[in-house]
């Protein structure tokens, strides 16, 4: 491997989503965005709801990933998620009625868990219709 | 000895039995196939979960982590129990609740998580408490299905009911081979290990957010998937076990047809026999 490249390994429960090398991987953690270069510190985080973007020989792929942890090492990164999609793979219809059925359960009691159903939902739902 | 008509209806029954066992051992042949190729694709994930806890146990605070690796007197103990709906399998389910019994575990502090309809009749029967069900989940379980599951026994762990998490399923050796196993999902062995052995790239390992916090969020996701490996792997035993059993039922069925075959000619030509006989004797009174 170049000094250009970092290994990146996505993994979920039920698959293998994505092996491969790329120049810069950018996702959502809890503490905020990062971006990822080879040659990065070594750093574990918790993964929040957003896009998890891969340059990938100057082209840019996106997925939604909504949960899990990234472990980096400085030419490796590997990311474990109970929930990641390519855009082509998301329900749009279920995130939408997702969405509702949060929305609805936030505007009686205000809970965690469903303001983060809700943020996986408006992710899923920006994705898929960015791509249709 | 038996007459023809005996022989023969009883041959066209365990016929008609050998087919039906000859199409189950064919069809739970495939249905392991695909267990199989469901457990090699989460193999990677499992491996680096495992991975992570051990860097992020390395890296907390005795205090935090005590709670995950340290075990505690009195209290209920969880077993997740692992069988399958049907039967006709072997001792597949047995083996599982004769595993439950010899625990060592008094039946009173036993809550059991089931997962099968076989394991949960045979502790009712038993007399357990069964705390909860969740038998419709083994035909084709889902990573969603063993989150609820690790998220109801989690909470039980967190609140004190019960002080231990037992999981207690089959592991899948080989399509000859299933052992039954019991694991202790919590408290945990400490898989961080002695800290020198860690090579010296880890030691710079940065945390976001903290390691405790980390840990927090991390250890439902390792009781999780820990259920659904042992779901997974249970699945294909079941299979493998059903598939041996079939075989053996099919087998035993050649050879009794085998055995009926001979006893049919034989009376065949014990009858034809008596009737020249008979014929015969017949003549011999009719010339005199």
């Amino acid at each position: 491997m170049d000094e250009k490249h970092i290994k990146l390994n996505v993994y979920s429960p039920t698959r293998i989503f994505f092996e491969g090398e790329a120049e810069f991987v950018e996702f959502v953690t809890t503490e905020g965005e990062l971006g990822i270069y080879p040659n990065h510190i070594p750093l574990t985080a918790v993964v929040a709801p957003g896009v998890l973007r891969i340059t990938e020989d100057g082209k840019v792929r996106e997925a939604s990933l909504l949960d899990g942890f990234v472990t980096v090492l400085p030419n490796e990164i590997t990311i474990l998620s109970e929930a990641c999609e390519w855009p082509e793979e998301i329900d749009i219809h279920r995130a939408e009625e997702a969405k509702i059925r949060a929305e609805r359960k936030l505007a009686m009691e205000q809970t965690v868990r469903d303001e983060l159903a809700l943020r996986r939902a408006l992710v899923r739902m920006q994705l898929a219709s960015k791509y249709k | 000895m038996a007459s023809m008509r005996d022989i023969k209806r009883r041959k066209s029954s365990i016929q008609s039995t050998g087919q039906i066992t000859k199409a189950m051992k064919l069809v739970s042949t495939v249905k392991l196939q695909k267990a199989k190729g469901k457990a090699e694709e989460s193999k990677p994930y499992f491996t680096h979960l495992y991975e992570t806890i051990a860097a992020i146990f390395a890296k907390s605070d005795p205090e935090v982590k005590a709670r995950y690796i340290k075990r505690q007197e009195g209290g209920k103990k969880a077993f997740i129990v692992i069988t399958s709906n049907r039967g006709l399998a072997g001792g597949y389910n047995a083996n599982i609740v004769k595993m439950v019994i010899n625990s060592g575990v008094p039946r009173d502090d036993i809550l059991v998580y089931s997962i099968g309809r076989k394991g949960r009749e045979g502790l009712e029967r038993r007399g357990y408490t069964i705390r909860k069900d969740y038998s419709e989940v083994i035909n084709s379980p889902l990573y969603s299905d063993a989150s609820d599951i690790s998220r109801d026994v989690m909470d039980a762990f967190e609140s004190g009911e019960v002080s231990e998490i037992f999981v207690v399923f089959t592991i899948f050796r080989n399509s000859v081979s299933q052992v039954p196993t019991m694991l202790r999902l919590l408290p945990t062995e400490d898989p961080s290990g002695p800290q020198d052995e860690s090579s010296g790239g880890d030691a710079l390992m940065n945390f976001e957010p903290e390691p405790d916090e980390t840990l927090r969020e991390i250890i439902p996701k390792y009781v999780s998937g820990e259920i659904y490996g042992a779901l997974i792997e249970s699945l294909a035993s079941e299979n493998g076990a059903r598939m041996q059993a079939m075989d053996n039922a099919t087998n035993n069925a050649e050879e009794m047809i085998e055995n009926l075959t001979v006893q049919f000619n034989r009376a065949r030509q014990g009858s034809i026999t008596q009737e020249i006989t008979e014929i015969i004797s017949g003549a011999n009174a009719l010339n005199e």
